[in-house]
Formats: structure tokens, C-alpha cells, sequence
């Protein structure tokens, strides 16, 4: 940081750099969060992107600095203890994505009382 | 994947002197966005083509009896087709993430950039800043483009971030084809005048709505005997404008803070050369007239006047129409319709040109092309393409020329 004061904190400039556009948005979808979820999937597939030439540059620096081979990672072999923690690891992965669907098929067959059954059962008697 | 299809990075652009860095995941989030800009228009806008020729055009017949007669009419129907609708929310976003992560980008070096910036406009005659000048309606209303605070909004005392973002955003939606210092529209004039016109040397060159100055500079660079005059409402643009233009070496271009509408301070006749470059787009009803008569005045005797711009609706199929026309009402540019439709030649006539004297001319982004590769023709990003239809005239020439491109 120079010494330049621009007087905006660290929080005001996160907030300006996704602050909106003057003049009304719009919306193309039928249902205004169904867009919303899309521009965060949209999102999270940028970051993704991000993510994934990160470690090819990893790997790059990796090869450059003769730690290892050309074309080493794409013919890496875990060990049976690795491959069998990777797949565990892979469940606890999909389970975290797709976890509103679990929860969606767990309340399928819960039979859940909704909340206002709830506050009168524990609220049906004078206080 | 062969060389031919892939894309330049946007880490190949010139970094001149105030131009905001960037990290490796910085570079890679432009990149990931380039390459979403060119995957929408070239493989998921075609699809919005074949909706509107299998889908709606069958309805909008089915249910008038007739074809689509207007681009609104098409634009009405195709609001309520799934397929556009997806492509829409999706160049819309994408065009808020290419704000957002240039943004982010700027703001946290922010304070480096400025400090460059005030070092290069302390005590220059280059750099003629004015108070007065009120950004006028048609700047002001929304922020063009969907770009937040639009060129001119200041969040703190000198603050440049509007232009900076601008600057390192442009490769974005463009894919690069407008070169390293995105100046492609300026090199193009430029190259076009050198090729065409090599005997045709200005003095004194005026640039309107000349933001970072991205497509005076080549102007100046060719024109070195020449003063360039580059003239903007936005104070931060024109600051950063100056600035940058410093650092790549151009000391004959002042930029000067003035509304258009009003450029008294200068003498009738006393340029030889007004240029703009996708300008008449943001204006008015209002501001246009009043433009163009000043550049009639301003204009000496056998000067050239040019305008880049895409090209008029005038001649073209509905959906063509249409599709062009999706800025003006999903990214925040009211005018580009309006604009589009009008006779230009007949309003050049209204406001005092001869009509004898104008001509229309394409003219070609000029990249290098060892860096950037060949302008490819397919997949065209409609109303954003680096091929522009440039309205020109020599005054007082009774032209009568068939321009070529260069």
C-alpha cells in the first residue's frame, strides 16, 4: 500500500467492486432466482476455472524446478490406501453438493410438522 | 485443440505505466471470462437464431397471419422463449462478472494507480481539467454498458477506478480482437488513412467522447506533427487517459475536459481532422444535433470528419435487427437503438454538412496479428464485433469517392 489515502476500507471496497449498475436490471427467466442461482453457478464455474489453471501452474513450477516429470501427475498411481481415502472423499464431496436433495428425500419420509404445529403444541396451554 | 482456436490471454496486453497488474488468478478470471464471452456467441447464440426461426417466427406467422415486421415485435415475442432467455441471463451475468472482477481487480491496488496518475497530471498543460463541466443526461441517466459509475463517478478525492476497470475490461468482451492497448478502432482509422490517404496530413485533430484514449493515441502516434486534442465529460477517464497516453510516449494529445454540446473555446475551422470512435451511440436526440453542428464549425475546409460506429439497421432482416438491438435494452444502451435507425446522412444535412461530401467506409480493427491471430469471421458477437461502418466526409470536397477499407 502506498501512502495514499483513498479512505475506503476493506469491506467498502468488496462492496464496490460488485456494486450495481445504475438503471433497473433485467430478468430473463421466468423465476427471478432461478437467475439468481445461475449467475452463482456462473460464478463458481469461473472460480473453478481459476482453481484448475492454478494447479496446472503448480504443476508447471513443479516440473521447472525438476521436482517432478513431464506428465508425472497424469500418470500417477495412488496406493490402494490412497485411491480407497479418495473415494470416501469423493462421497463426502457429492453428499456436500447434493445435500439439499438428501434432505429433500429425508423430509419425504419424515413426515415433518411444520413450525406453527410445532409453537401451538408447545404454546396450547395459558402460560 | 489446434493453435487456430485458441484465444489470446489477456496477460499479452501492453502494461504501460498505470495500467492495474494482475495476479495469476486475476489473469486467469479474465480469461475464464474472455473465453465465456466467445463460447456465447459462438456456440450458444446460434442457437438463439434457430429458436426464432423454428419457434417464434412460426408463432408471431401463426398468430398475425404476416412476418415479423419490426424488431420490437420480434424482441417481444422472443422474451418468452426459453432458449433466448437462457442466452440472455447468461450474457447479461456475464457481463457483471467482467465489471465485478476488473473492479475487484483495481480496488486493491487502487491507491498505486492513483499516485502514478497524480504524478503524471501535476502541473501538465496536457491534462485541462474543468469544474464546471456537468455530465449531461444521456452519460448520466444509467451507467453504460452496465459499467458501475459508467466513466466518470469519483468514489473517493481522484480516484480513477472507472477508467482503469475500463481499460483492463475491454479485452474481455472483445476477445482481444481489438489488440494490446485496445486501440484497435483508432489503429484502424489510422491505418486506413495511411493506406488511403497518404498524402492527407492534419494539423490539428480533435477526438470526441475520447474516454481512456485508447483510440486517439493512434492518431497521435501517426500523426506526429500533429496537436491531438481528445475531449471527454468524465474526469477520471481523462486523467487516466492522460496518464497512459504519458507513459506510452505520446506528448502531442491534451486531453481536455468539455461537453461536446459546447466547444467554444475553439475557432471556427480549426481542425482538420474529428474523429469518434462508438460514440454517436451514447448520445441523444438531444445532444446529436448539437454535436454535429459544432463539429460543422469546427471542421476546416476540406477536413475529414469520421465516425466510428457498428453498422445502421436500415436495410437489414428483422432478427438481424433484433439481435443487434439487445444492448439497448439488456446492457444499459438506451441509445444504441434510436441511433441505429436513424437516416445519419440526413441528420448530418440538418445540421449544415453537404450531403455531397459524405461516404460510408469499413473499416477493420487492426491487431497484431502475430499475437492475436487473424479477425475470424465466424461467431460474430452482434453489436460488438471489431468491424465498424465508419459515416465520414471531406467538407466542402463534393467527395464523390468510393472509399475503400484498408
Amino acid at each position: 500500500m502506498s501512502e495514499l489515502n483513498t479512505q475506503l476500507s476493506d469491506a467498502e471496497k468488496i462492496n464496490l467492486a460488485g456494486t450495481k449498475a445504475k438503471g433497473q436490471r433485467p430478468y430473463f427467466l421466468a423465476d427471478k432466482q432461478t437467475e439468481q442461482a445461475l449467475s452463482v453457478a456462473m460464478t463458481l464455474a469461473m472460480e473453478l476455472s481459476v482453481t484448475k489453471e492454478r494447479l496446472a501452474s503448480l504443476e508447471c513450477l513443479l516440473v521447472d524446478k525438476g521436482l517432478i516429470a513431464k506428465g508425472e501427475l497424469d500418470h500417477y498411481q495412488p496406493s490402494k490406501e490412497e485411491v480407497a481415502k479418495r473415494s470416501v472423499d469423493t462421497q463426502a464431496y457429492l453428499a456436500r453438493v447434493l445435500r439439499i436433495m438428501q434432505q429433500d428425500k429425508e423430509e419425504l419420509e419424515a413426515n415433518d410438522p411444520d413450525m406453527q404445529s410445532v409453537q401451538d403444541e408447545l404454546t396450547k396451554s395459558e402460560y | 485443440m489446434s493453435n487456430s482456436s485458441a484465444l489470446p490471454s489477456w496477460d499479452v496486453l501492453t502494461k504501460h505505466n498505470v495500467f492495474p497488474v494482475a495476479n495469476h488468478d486475476e489473469v486467469a478470471r479474465l480469461n475464464f471470462l474472455t473465453h465465456l464471452n466467445v463460447h456465447l456467441s459462438s456456440q450458444i447464440l446460434p442457437g438463439v437464431k434457430t429458436a426464432y426461426e423454428t419457434q417464434v417466427k412460426p408463432e408471431i406467422v401463426a398468430e398475425t397471419g404476416e412476418e415479423p415486421s419490426s424488431r420490437h415485435q420480434v424482441r417481444q415475442h422472443m422474451l418468452n422463449n426459453g432458449y433466448f432467455q437462457m442466452w440472455s441471463a447468461l450474457r447479461r451475468n456475464t457481463m457483471e462478472m467482467r465489471h465485478q472482477a476488473a473492479r475487484a481487480q483495481v480496488l486493491g491496488q487502487i491507491e498505486n494507480i492513483v499516485d502514478k496518475v497524480d504524478k503524471a497530471c501535476h502541473n501538465d498543460a496536457n491534462l485541462q481539467l474543468d469544474d464546471n463541466v456537468v455530465v449531461p443526461p444521456n452519460v448520466a441517466m444509467v451507467d453504460i454498458h452496465c459499467q458501475p459509475g459508467c466513466y466518470y463517478q469519483e468514489y473517493f478525492e481522484n480516484d480513477v477506478t472507472v477508467a482503469a476497470s475500463y481499460d483492463l475490461g475491454l479485452f474481455v468482451t472483445t476477445a482481444g480482437l481489438l489488440g494490446a492497448l485496445s486501440d484497435g478502432g483508432g489503429q484502424g482509422i489510422a491505418n486506413w488513412l495511411k493506406t488511403q490517404h497518404p498524402d492527407f496530413k492534419p494539423k490539428r485533430i480533435l477526438d470526441i467522447g475520447c474516454t481512456v484514449g485508447h483510440n486517439a493515441l493512434p492518431l497521435a502516434e501517426h500523426f506526429p506533427d500533429a496537436q491531438v486534442i481528445a475531449v471527454d465529460v468524465a474526469r477520471p477517464s481523462l486523467r487516466y487517459a492522460h496518464a497512459r497516453a504519458k507513459s506510452l510516449g505520446l506528448n502531442n494529445i491534451q486531453f481536455v475536459q468539455a461537453n461536446a454540446e459546447d466547444l467554444s473555446q475553439y475557432a471556427d475551422g480549426s481542425f482538420d481532422l474529428i474523429t469518434t470512435s462508438m460514440f454517436l451511440h451514447e448520445l441523444s436526440h438531444q445532444a446529436m444535433p448539437k454535436i454535429l453542428k459544432n463539429i460543422n464549425r469546427l471542421l476546416a475546409d476540406g477536413g475529414l470528419n469520421l465516425h466510428l460506429e457498428q453498422p445502421q439497421y436500415a436495410g437489414m432482416d428483422v432478427y438481424q435487427q433484433f439481435i443487434r438491438d439487445w444492448d439497448t435494452y439488456f446492457n444499459n444502451e438506451p441509445y444504441w437503438g434510436p441511433m441505429h435507425e436513424l437516416d445519419l446522412k440526413q441528420v448530418f444535412a440538418d445540421c449544415g454538412f453537404d450531403p455531397q461530401d459524405m461516404f460510408d467506409v469499413g473499416v477493420v480493427s487492426k491487431v497484431d496479428e502475430k499475437i492475436f491471430g487473424k479477425p475470424k469471421s465466424e461467431g460474430e458477437d452482434y453489436g460488438r464485433s471489431p468491424v465498424w461502418n465508419a459515416l465520414g466526409l471531406w467538407k466542402g470536397k463534393n467527395a464523390k469517392i468510393s472509399e475503400k477499407v484498408a
